[in-house]
């Protein structure tokens, strides 16, 4: 909420940070595509996701990274194998800021669009 | 018959201490506030928790596997009618860290099997729900966290 005060300026300017991470972050199609990757099968090794992917592992990795610095990706190790899992959150925060609010308000104005054209007939 | 299982791992920061995240998880009346439905139990080892809408039915039900205040909570995860069955349990761990000024909260929600009605569930509500409580923490305002989800499934009691 815009008229809500948030409780310290640095709590906003953490967030704002966090979601300039994440529009970094996004902002690269073969990290959109790592994201599609786990999407569809979640928890894969750095190995499995170089199979789809058309460079080296070492640059494969470093996307890795930024995608996990702005917390899309979590990793969780399963012997010597690292994996990698989609992380949801910050895009259902992103969800929430920049497109949410837009479809309640054009809800909104269709309720309004009706009550107008409604009562133009009577 | 061999049950494929598997797992997510959702982490969030919050701008408030793992004490409070972890009031805001385990206390009754907070978690009502940001998921509109109360986790319920003493949290003791071994004790059984109830996720419970505002009706009174609980939605979600297991048992209290590891509760380590503020670090650590790991519980089993299932729909009440399958709670007998340890089989068709699914695990949730809530890992507190502190990080900075923040907590780092890490759900694992570990042993779903493939292809079930609990995956599509969980996967649209645990990002909601974490989105909400980081909401409702920081800024005392929840999110209006089940807008546009599909129909719950009937609760039974």
């Amino acid at each position: 909420m815009l008229t809500k005060k948030p409780r310290t300026r640095a709590t906003e300017a953490d967030r704002e940070t966090a979601m300039d991470l994440v529009f970094r972050a996004l902002a690269d199609r073969t990290r959109r595509k790592l994201l599609d990757l786990l999407y569809a099968e979640n928890g894969q090794s750095l190995g499995e996701l170089c199979q789809y992917l058309d460079m080296a592992r070492q640059s494969a990795t470093q996307h890795l990274e930024v995608l996990e610095a702005a917390n899309l990706v979590s990793t969780a190790r399963r012997g010597r194998h690292k994996l990698h899992f989609i992380n949801p959150v910050p895009l259902h925060d992103f969800y929430e800021r920049w497109v949410r609010k837009f479809e309640v308000n054009r809800l909104t104005f269709l309720g309004d669009l009706k009550t107008v054209a409604e009562g133009k007939k009577t | 018959m061999t049950r494929v299982v598997t797992k997510f791992i959702y982490v969030t920061y919050i701008a408030a201490s793992r004490e409070k995240v972890w009031e805001a998880i385990t206390d009754a009346d907070v978690s009502r506030r940001y998921w509109a439905q109360s986790n319920v139990s003493t949290w003791r080892p071994g004790a059984l928790w109830e996720h419970v809408r505002p009706d009174g039915a609980a939605v979600i039900a297991g048992q209290v596997i590891e509760s380590d205040r503020p670090n650590r909570l790991v519980l089993t995860w299932a729909f009440p009618t399958d709670v007998p069955d340890e089989a068709q349990a699914s695990i949730v761990a809530f890992d507190l860290e502190t990080v900075g000024t923040m907590t780092r909260l890490t759900v694992t929600h570990d042993e779903l099997e493939e292809g079930s009605d609990m995956i599509r569930r969980i996967s649209q509500g645990w990002p909601r729900v974490l989105s909400s409580l980081k909401s409702f923490l920081e800024t005392g305002t929840p999110l209006d966290t089940w807008a546009d989800s599909e129909p719950r499934r009937p609760a039974s009691k």
